[in-house]
């Protein structure tokens, strides 16, 4: 419950951003956060919560931006209906990623392997088939009005985020206090026993890989409709698959604020090193790559989990750690 | 209540299990006892479905189970614990065990509180909120029983809950065992601790190399020249008997 | 219907690029059968071996097959460091966790090399660069058919290296138990980094090889690691003859679909292998089942 009420805190927090801020800029920035935060608790569902790491989350995240896209473009339906869409295309292309490795038990590198494959392969076939657009991308026509989900502020778009990004991480609350939660982290800590008390490791794991999928689908939407242009490379480009996989890991994995804290960390971090050395091709993912090696090597718990040892909780009455009685 | 015929399973050439059958009576505390290495352990997981079995068929409160994943059998009401114990590390001891609670209670609030309660009932009342993985051995061990109990199972099968305590640690975890039976519970125990097995079980089957080799009351059974021999060595029961009978 | 006369010469083009696909995947199926995990800078480390290769060359006019005496030697010293040195160190308790480095690594040596060298793309020039040798009618450029045979003479060394000295063994034992191999006093962070070590130096040969009939640029890893991961599942994880055969049968695979197909479905359709085989077979064709 205190969870909640800090969760909620911090998003009316954050809800005052369009009040206070004046700037463009900034308010991009705060836009910016948000979107890295729905895409890292996406894949904190999956990996963080479920322990099954993704290295090809690209897969849900371009397939919700081509969706929205291509239904525009092409058959000239409305893009808050392509939302719709590209949240169940994602979902379908999760589910059956899942259901493809999960039935047959694969896990740790081989796991990894496939969801990488598998996003390649979209990026291939993205590269090549007419309706994306091919290798040239996409470009959604500039038509700037609400109904047509393109803002002429970023306010507009400043909400709609909020609330994708809120939905996320009101569902990672639920996940941490519900049987299904329960279950998963169970899955996560150790399959056999899981299974031996009784728990669907195979449904568990599908809804985890599902939910995670609808919500990068939605950023992904979210991305197509901000800046209005996609190619095979931004879509299903290792970028997005390690953005996703970086902000839990900096934040915290498995816990419910560790992606937001991931996502401000990794932001003050790219800002920074634009500040010290410009803006260079390449530089951001080098210092990706760089902080990703750190946090794994020195820090695996995160901010997160810099933060509870800077501010413990109140440790429970230590109980004796040895057998009790007559030993 | 449990009846298993005829199972057999090989890995490799090598007969696991080689024509299995036997039966476990509801509300008995029943043994399956042989030397290392005797297929005890992977008895265990055909009957609850770790293992698919090559021939051979599972019952379980009259229904054919054979062939079930596991998940599918805990849910049946027949749950087993690991020899090599494998609590959910980084979760306390209270949501290790309500992870079994779960089973039947859905809401987290109510697994959490049966948790507790079944903690209190095996003796990890005063550790509820200690990391699962900084439990001593024998501590794990009654986290093993407090998640297996927490699913509410018509059957237990534990595998070696004994094993790697010290013998005051022992004396301290049949009573829990004992209680897991008195609230109604059958249960199917793998020991290597003779002791356990006589004070505990009405009735022991003992394996060797995959095949049965005896059946009985404990102390039926340990006489038995076959188990002597599977125990000590071929040859033995001969030098034994023959002993005695100079001695007579 | 193309005839045989073009299709000889695809299969046998097919075997030599094969041969070398062959050796980058010994290097990942060494590691994978030691480590247990899949190293995801191999792609990267290659390129790192090829750059080395074209500067020595361009730089101090050392011939490729000169440089099989110092690079693999360097790609070996840098794998031991990198396993010793941050590899190792990473897994607190969870192989997730190592898979998450070597990413981290293959992403910090790409984009790093990107920044220094930019996308072009280079080669080098040797005199022997279009020599063709006639085999079986079919015409072959040499340092194809020179690769062809260092490939299976590598792959030769280090199963001899496997099978007959202290550290063979001790990487076998390490690769099937490690608790019980630690218990007999093996070293194991040293025969992990040895192991390391050998994986990328086998990355060290193949860049010699295969750089006077190739070219490098920063994203030239790419395309050769997910042709070896999938040679790897395909032969099977850990597997060495299963590494060689894979690498063989995708070589000609790929020369064989280019031919057919085209160049860009040729390259979907390894994909389709590699998924198919993950889900069906993930063992591999020569494993065992599960």
């Amino acid at each position: 419950m205190k969870q909640l009420v800090l969760l909620g805190l911090v998003f009316a927090v954050i809800g005052l951003a369009p009040f206070v801020i004046s700037s463009e800029f900034t308010l991009n920035l705060v836009i910016m956060v948000l979107y890295a935060a729905l895409l890292g608790q996406a894949w904190n569902i999956l990996g963080g919560y479920g322990g099954q790491f993704s290295f090809g989350h690209a897969a849900y995240f371009g397939t919700g931006a081509y969706t929205v896209a291509v239904l525009q473009v092409q058959l000239g339906i409305n893009p808050w209906l392509g939302l719709v869409a590209g949240g169940v295309m994602a979902m379908l292309v999760a589910a059956f990623i899942g259901f493809a490795t999960f039935r047959y038990g694969l896990r740790g590198s081989y796991f990894a392997l496939v969801t990488l494959a598998f996003a390649e392969v979209l990026r291939i076939l993205s590269n090549s088939v007419p309706f994306t657009g091919a290798g040239v991308g996409i470009l959604i026509p500039l038509d700037q009005s609400a109904a047509n989900f393109q803002f002429a502020s970023k306010q507009g778009f400043f909400w709609v985020i909020w609330v994708m990004t809120l939905a996320a991480f009101a569902t990672v609350w639920w996940i941490g206090k519900s049987r299904f939660g329960a279950q998963l982290m169970a899955v996560r800590d150790n399959e056999d026993a899981a299974r031996a008390l009784g728990v669907e490791a195979f449904k568990v794991k599908m809804g985890a890989i599902m939910l995670s999928g609808l919500f990068s689908g939605l950023a992904g939407v979210f991305y197509a409709q901000y800046f209005l242009y996609l190619d095979p490379y931004i879509a299903y480009g290792p970028a997005i698959s390690i953005e996703s996989l970086l902000v839990p890991i900096v934040g915290g994995l498995g816990t419910l604020f560790g992606p937001l804290l991931g996502a401000i960390g990794l932001h003050l971090i790219s800002e920074a090193t634009r500040e010290l050395i410009g803006d260079l091709p390449g530089i951001s993912l080098v210092i990706y790559g760089i902080v990703l090696v750190i946090m794994v090597l020195f820090m695996p718990r995160g901010l997160a989990g810099l933060v509870r040892r800077l501010w413990p909780k109140p440790a429970p009455a230590k109980a004796q750690a040895t057998e009790g009685g007559h030993a | 209540m449990l009846e298993v015929r005829g199972l057999v399973k090989s890995f490799g050439g090598v007969k696991a299990s080689n024509n299995v059958s036997l039966s476990v009576p509801e509300g008995r505390i029943t043994s399956l006892i042989g030397p290392n290495g005797a297929g005890k352990t992977t008895l265990f997981a055909l009957i609850t479905g770790f293992h698919k079995p090559d021939a051979g068929s599972v019952h379980f409160l009259g229904e054919d189970i054979t062939g079930l994943p596991p998940e599918k059998i805990a849910q049946r009401g027949m749950v087993r614990t690991f020899q090599i114990v494998q609590p959910f590390a980084g979760q306390t001891v209270r949501e290790n065990i309500a992870v079994g609670a779960h089973l039947h209670v859905q809401s987290r609030a109510d697994a959490l509180e049966k948790a507790e309660d079944v903690a209190g009932k095996v003796g990890l009342g005063d550790r509820l909120d200690m990391d699962a993985a900084s439990l001593t051995v024998a501590g794990r061990k009654r986290l093993e029983v407090a998640r297996a109990l927490a699913t509410d199972p018509k059957l237990i099968l534990f595998d070696e809950v004994l094993a790697g305590l010290n013998p005051s640690e022992i004396r301290d975890v049949i009573p829990v065992i004992r209680a897991v039976r008195e609230e109604g519970v059958t249960i199917l125990l793998i020991e290597h601790v003779m002791q356990a097995v006589m004070s505990l079980s009405e009735h022991t089957w003992v394996l060797n190399q995959g095949a049965l080799i005896a059946e009985g009351t404990p102390a039926d059974v340990v006489g038995h020249p076959l188990v002597v021999e599977a125990y000590l060595g071929k040859g033995m029961a001969e030098r034994i008997a023959k002993r005695e009978a100079h001695h007579a | 219907m193309p005839d045989l006369a073009i299709i000889i010469p695809s299969v046998l083009n097919g075997l030599t690029t094969g041969a070398l696909y062959a050796l980058v995947a010994l290097g990942l199926t060494l590691i994978y059968g030691v480590l247990h995990i899949i190293n995801f800078a191999h792609g990267a480390l290659l390129m790192v071996g090829l750059y080395a290769v074209y500067f020595l060359n361009a730089t101090l006019g050392i011939d490729p097959y000169v440089a099989l005496l110092i690079v693999p030697p360097l790609m070996f010293a840098l794998g031991y460091a990198l396993q010793r040195g941050i590899i190792g160190k990473a897994s607190h308790g969870r192989d997730e966790n190592i898979l998450l480095v070597t990413l981290g690594l293959s992403i910090v040596i790409e984009n790093l090399s990107l920044f220094v060298f930019k996308s072009d793309t280079r080669a080098i020039d040797t005199p022997y660069s279009f020599e063709v040798v006639e085999i079986l009618g079919a015409f072959l450029p040499l340092p194809k058919v020179i690769a062809f045979a260092g490939a299976l003479i590598t792959a030769t060394l280090l199963w001899l290296l496997m099978a007959r000295t202290d550290l063979g063994k001790a990487i076998r034992a390490l690769a099937k138990e490690r608790k019980g191999a630690k218990l007999v006093g093996i070293n194991t962070e040293h025969v992990f980094a040895m192991s390391f070590g050998l994986g990328i130096g086998c990355l060290g040969v193949a860049a010699c090889l295969l750089l006077p009939s190739y070219y490098v640029n920063p994203q030239v890893g790419h395309g050769f690691v997910l042709i070896a991961f999938t040679i790897v599942v395909l032969g099977g994880m850990g597997s060495f003859v299963g590494a060689l055969i894979g690498g063989l049968i995708i070589g000609v695979v790929e020369a064989l679909g280019g031919l057919f197909l085209g160049e860009s479905l040729g390259q979907i359709g390894i994909f389709l292998i590699f998924i198919l085989v993950l889900i069906f077979r993930p063992t591999g064709l020569l494993g065992h089942k599960v």
